[in-house]
């Protein structure tokens, strides 16, 4: 199973068309994937507040929306998250690269995996965490629950899920 | 001008639009003076005023208008690059640019200094920017609308504010008489 097109399978059966992304080298498989796809209108952002403010407004316009980004954005993003996507209720589902877990190579990045599950758990932001490949199995599911209770849901994917960093 | 006198003048050509209006005062002024289900008032959220319409413009085909302000716009600058490389002809982002942070107590802005937010949008990648002065606004903003091309105008105008109540309107109402009209 080639997981980056899964992950794109079950946003374009979920009815996603606009996706805004922040690079994380871990994500690049499913950046490419999403940009090579018809079905999705894919916007690269400058910073992810910014790319919530895109999404918002493709939501009011009539599309689903998704922001692809890493877990240091949770630090960027707090107020955007509060005062626009859950003040107005809106969904958005997060596909969060989770940096700083187990088998990252750099350290820095632990500073804010630290921070991450507790921030997203006093935003009251429901949480997945997918650790191995089978977990991806409840994407479509997690998805079709973020546009039933229109609030912004994060999924976390670790290095172990997207197979360690090559030689590491 | 002030941005209020500015609203109050450009309020019947923005009326058959949709208007992303800026977060505090803005909002607050255009609510007062004409209050339309096409307006989206941000409560919160400073600086995504242009992003939450641009959004907006790439999703539907109606016409949309951002109406930011100068350190609304210094607080997102990245948006400037995001919407020239991504250019769609029926959004206009008009920036009301009087050189402080009206909402806070007028601090100075950098807008208001050495920073040129006309060339900032054209150096970004933005293909039609135009500056107007305030008295000019209703005219350049009614071309542009015409023009069907997407348009940044910068309005150069005074510092000031007028004393009016909060907006009270639930966001959830906001959002979904918003979306009604979008969809009308």
């Amino acid at each position: 199973m080639n997981i980056d097109k899964k992950i794109v399978d079950d946003l374009v059966a979920n009815d996603v068309s606009f996706v805004t992304t922040v690079p994380c080298k871990q994500l690049a498989g499913v950046i490419e994937e999403v940009e090579a796809r018809d079905e999705i209108f894919h916007i690269p952002s400058n910073k992810e507040d910014e790319g919530m403010g895109l999404c918002a407004g493709a939501f009011m316009g009539g599309k689903r929306p998704c922001i692809i980004m890493q877990n240091t954005a949770i630090g960027v993003t707090i107020n955007t998250l509060a005062t626009l996507i859950q003040y107005y209720r809106m969904p958005l589902p997060m596909l969060i690269s989770y940096r700083g877990e187990l088998r990252e190579p750099v350290a820095c990045q632990v500073e804010m995996a630290v921070h991450t599950k507790a921030l997203l758990a006093q935003m009251n932001i429901p949480t997945y965490h997918f650790h191995t490949q089978k977990d991806a199995e409840e994407f479509d599911m997690i998805l079709k629950y973020t546009f039933m209770c229109n609030k912004p849901v994060a999924i976390l994917t670790d290095a172990n899920f997207w197979g360690g960093y090559g030689d590491q | 001008m002030i941005r209020s006198e500015i609203l109050k003048e450009i309020a019947p050509i923005l009326r058959p639009h949709l208007v992303v209006c800026n977060i505090g005062l803005p909002s607050q002024e255009l609510h007062m003076i004409d209050d339309q289900p096409t307006n989206f008032y941000m409560l919160g959220t400073m600086g995504l005023s242009s992003s939450i319409g641009f959004g907006l413009a790439l999703a539907q085909d109606k016409t949309v208008i951002s109406i930011d302000g100068d350190g609304s716009v210094l607080t997102n600058l990245g948006t400037l690059p995001t919407i020239a490389n991504n250019a769609t002809d029926n959004y206009i982002l008009m920036i009301i640019d009087n050189g402080s942070y009206g909402s806070t107590g007028d601090q100075p802005t950098y807008a208001g200094k050495k920073t040129n937010l006309t060339d900032v949008a054209r150096a970004c990648g933005c293909d039609n920017v135009i500056e107007c002065r305030d008295v000019d606004t209703g005219k350049v903003l009614q071309e542009a609308i015409d023009s069907k091309k997407m348009t940044i105008i910068v309005v150069k105008c005074d510092s000031g504010n007028i004393k009016l109540p909060v907006i009270t309107m639930d966001p959830v109402v906001i959002r979904d008489r918003f979306m009604k009209a979008v969809q009308a």
